[in-house]
């Protein structure tokens, strides 16, 4: 069992979590995931190592209730814990020191993109974080993000607070205003990383998104994860998360999102939560 | 029947094995076989020769005294039966069941040549079904001797190497990846060909000799091989981290929705439970008509899985023809009576979907038999412009399955061949790193059970060697 040490709700819907689990904390690094499992009849499901601490042996996740098993673990307290935590999977991100670096976070994307943020930023790079969300309220971390960046833009979809509009429209005016960059890192929800992709291929600035592909095991036994990647299929979990953005099928990975969309509501309608916990 | 010359009766035919009827048995998951009663087990014992010369024991990878077990089953001393099986093999609950007996023991059986063999299988089940029934012995475990020796994987080859360890007196953990142990025999092989509650017990068993399991531990990423050796003090390392990568045909089309890989078809209905959702929460979905890409058991194990999970029409469609089917026989009987469909001769060159990008049908070519290749067996070649379409919702690729790189990639001074199997000797599963063992199918390639338990058991006797040479 792993317990969980703090929880802390970052919005309505946005959970963080600070998770016991040293073998996972003994090797993890930015951009790597876990996969949980809450209970035993429970679904395992992978989220981004959104932050770690080794000498504490934990690993922080955020995640957003958005179907049963999140909203399930997001039932959970301080003290609680989860049955299955294994990790850290994947490819941690490759830090260098680029020169001019855009990080840019939308929605739940902006907890994954944190710590490869920290690591750019102390491999001495210059950088600006563009961070968005669909409304104030699901906004979080911004001064987090803010103490790892020269510059940060803060956007909102309905203009409750920061920028009216997309990261992309900052990004490009970045881009007409004629600021040199390096690389830009987006990690978001596929339509918007896709955006990202497109907003940066006339330019040919190289562009890293994180892909959230379905997936089972995370060891590369099961390829439910897999990705076109310029024409070749790839296993999210083991040759990513982090892919070229310019090379992606985005419209195969998010036709693949909706594999399980059925059951997916069957499980919502049918969960033992539902809401009953008292926490929704 | 007939009567040999004023000798004791010859029964030909195997005393047939009570089963779940097939048309009641391809809508659930409960086991297919139901197993020997004592009466038909002694029945069955009878029709052993008790051969002196013990040709069904050459054939056992693992050389189980077969006659000898067979002798206690004929005298009703059932526990006697099982602890003679249980000096070469460890899990006969499992082998009885899934083993390929017409390929190895039973293929031996002097029976045969006059009609069935002796239904070793069928008796290997029992024994262990009984002493399960009425109590397991654990098996002594020697003073330690303070060496640590770290399993990486609980398949059948980990299970075996880390018992003969336990035995030994060795301190033993087993590393594995998923959140439970047992390998393909959990994940892989269904509920209704091998029960989850036998190979649990056989992990319990494990346990209860000393043997400490760590699941949610990937090696090579949560740990490496150099750390366990260097970091955490273990002497010795055994690698039986199977063949669980996925093949792919990498034809157009296979990335279309619809479209699993059968560990992934498999996973997600054996080890999470998936043909019990919603109560379990792991979805898995099957349409109406649904085409299995191979022949092998994974195969055969997919379409009957796809059965069972609501598919109208299963296909197993698989570019040779029946004779080269590397399924054990018993599951491809198994699967006919059920209502598979073979289509044979047959490999689809194409998946085509529709605009929301599920499968819908496959682009097949028809084949015949052409000359004998490498493997001695005649190789496919494909009609020219006999391409046609099949119709299918559904489509599992079995084609076959390849190591998992995680551990090579990530220790230094292993060396793999050209196919990624981890290189070692055969005698001793000694691998070209000091002190590190391999063995089962990351070092074979997909192959069987026992094979596995049995390199794993080469594989203790050379690290015991080894360690107390240290
Ligand atoms: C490498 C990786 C990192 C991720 N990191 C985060 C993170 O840090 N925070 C966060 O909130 N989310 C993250 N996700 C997404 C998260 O895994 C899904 O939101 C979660 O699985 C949804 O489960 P559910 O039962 O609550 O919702 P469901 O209703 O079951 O699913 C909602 C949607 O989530 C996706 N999904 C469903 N099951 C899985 C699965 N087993 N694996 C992957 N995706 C699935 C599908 O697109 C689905 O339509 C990550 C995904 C991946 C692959
Ligand atoms: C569907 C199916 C049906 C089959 N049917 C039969 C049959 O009827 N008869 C028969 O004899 N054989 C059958 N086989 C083959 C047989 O199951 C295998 O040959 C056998 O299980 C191999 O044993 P193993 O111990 O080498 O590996 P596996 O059983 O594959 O076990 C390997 C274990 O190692 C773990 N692992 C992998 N990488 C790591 C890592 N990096 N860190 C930690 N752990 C790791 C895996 O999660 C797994 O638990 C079948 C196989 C499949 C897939
Ligand atoms: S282990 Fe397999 S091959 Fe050996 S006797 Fe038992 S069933 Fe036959
Ligand atoms: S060959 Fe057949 S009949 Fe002879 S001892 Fe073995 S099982 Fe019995
Ligand atoms: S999640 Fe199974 S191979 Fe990637
Ligand atoms: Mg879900």
């Amino acid at each position: 069992m792993y317990r969980i040490l703090r929880k802390q709700a970052l919005s309505e819907n946005i959970k963080l979590m600070e998770i016991e689990a040293p073998l996972v904390a003994r090797n993890a690094k930015a951009g790597q995931f876990i996969i949980l499992r809450v209970d035993e009849k429970g679904e395992r499901i992978p989220l981004t190592i959104a932050d770690f601490n080794k000498e504490k042996g934990t690993i922080t996740i955020i995640f957003a209730e958005v179907g049963y098993t999140t909203q399930k673990l997001g039932c959970l307290n301080e003290g609680d814990a989860v049955l299955d935590f294994v990790g850290p999977l994947g490819h941690e991100s490759e830090i260098d020191n680029f020169g001019h670096v855009v990080c840019i976070g939308g929605g739940v994307g902006i907890a994954p993109m944190f710590p490869i943020t920290r690591e750019l930023y102390k491999a001495g790079n210059r950088v600006t974080s563009i961070i968005g969300a669909r409304c104030k309220d699901l906004l979080f971390w911004e001064e987090e993000m803010r103490a790892v960046s020269q510059t940060l833009h803060v956007t909102t979809d309905d203009g409750s607070y920061g920028r009216h509009g997309f990261v992309t429209q900052v990004l490009q005016e970045m881009i007409d205003q004629g600021e040199k960059i390096d690389l830009v890192y987006a990690i978001g929800p596929l339509p918007m990383m896709r955006a990202v992709a497109e907003v940066t291929r006339p330019y040919g600035i190289k562009t890293i998104v994180s892909l959230n592909s379905i997936m089972v095991d995370g060891t590369g036994m099961c390829g439910a994860c897999r990705v076109t990647v310029g024409g070749e299929t790839k296993f999210t979990c083991v040759d990513g998360p982090e892919f070229d953005g310019h090379l992606v099928d985005f419209a195969e990975q998010m036709r693949r999102a909706q594999i399980f969309k059925d059951e997916e509501a069957r499980a919502r309608a049918a969960g033992s939560c539902g809401g009953g916990c008292g926490c929704h | 029947m007939s009567l040999e010359k004023g000798k004791k009766e010859l029964v030909l035919k195997k005393t047939p094995i009570p089963e779940q009827d097939p048309a009641v048995r391809a809508r659930n998951f409960d086991e297919v076989a139901l197993g020997y009663t004592e009466e038909l087990a002694v029945q069955e014992a009878n029709r052993c020769l008790s051969c002196k010369n013990e040709p069904c024991v050459k054939g056992c990878p693992v050389q189980v005294p077969i006659p000898q077990f067979i002798a206690k089953i004929k005298e009703k001393d059932f526990a006697g039966a099982i602890r003679t099986i249980k000096t070469k093999n460890l899990l006969p609950a499992v082998c009885g069941r899934v083993c390929p007996q017409e390929n190895q023991c039973e293929k031996n059986c002097v029976m045969a040549k006059k009609g069935e063999p002796v239904g070793i299988g069928r008796l290997e089940r029992f024994a262990a079904d009984w002493e399960m029934a009425h109590g397991v012995e654990v098996p002594e475990v020697a003073p330690p001797t303070g060496k640590k020796v770290a399993i990486i994987g609980s398949g059948p080859a980990g299970l075996t190497a880390a018992a003969d360890l336990a035995k030994l007196g060795h301190k033993v953990t087993i590393f594995e990846a998923l959140h439970v142990p047992g390998g393909v025999l959990m994940y892989g092989i269904p509920e209704f060909r091998l029960p989850k509650r036998i190979v649990q017990q056989e992990i319990d068993n494990l346990r209860k000799m000393g043997v400490e399991i760590i699941v949610n531990a990937v090696v090579g990423k949560s740990i490496t091989v150099d750390e366990l050796m260097e970091q955490e003090g273990f002497d010795a390392v055994f690698i039986g981290t199977g063949a669980g990568l996925p093949y792919f045909l990498g034809i157009p089309g296979e990335n279309l929705n619809g479209v699993y890989s059968a560990n992934e078809f498999l996973t997600r209905t054996n080890l999470m439970k998936g043909y019990l959702f919603p109560e379990y929460a792991t979805p898995i979905k099957v349409g109406k008509r649904a085409a299995i890409l191979g022949a092998g058991n994974v195969a055969m194990d997919a379409a009957r899985t796809a059965k069972r999970l609501g598919a109208e029409e299963v296909y197993i469609v698989y570019r040779r023809s029946r004779e080269e089917m590397p399924a054990r026989l018993e599951e491809i009987h198994h699967a006919e009576e059920e209502g598979i469909k073979f289509q044979l001769l047959t490999n689809p060159i194409r998946l085509l979907g529709n605009e929301q990008g599920w499968v819908t049908a496959m682009e097949c070519l028809r084949y015949e038999l052409g000359e004998p290749d490498a493997s001695g067996r005649r190789s496919p070649v494909p009609i020219e412009g006999s391409n046609f379409i099949m119709e299918v919702d559904t489509v599992v690729v079995a084609i076959g399955q390849g190591p998992n790189p995680l551990v090579p990639r990530t220790t230094k001074g292993l060396e793999t061949n050209r196919k990624g199997n981890i290189m070692a000797s055969e005698e001793t599963g000694a691998t070209s790193k000091p002190g590190v063992y391999a063995g089962g199918d990351v070092v074979t390639g997909a192959a069987t059970v026992i094979k596995a338990m049995g390199a794993g058991r080469v594989a203790a006797t050379a690290i015991h060697e080894y360690l107390m040479n240290k």
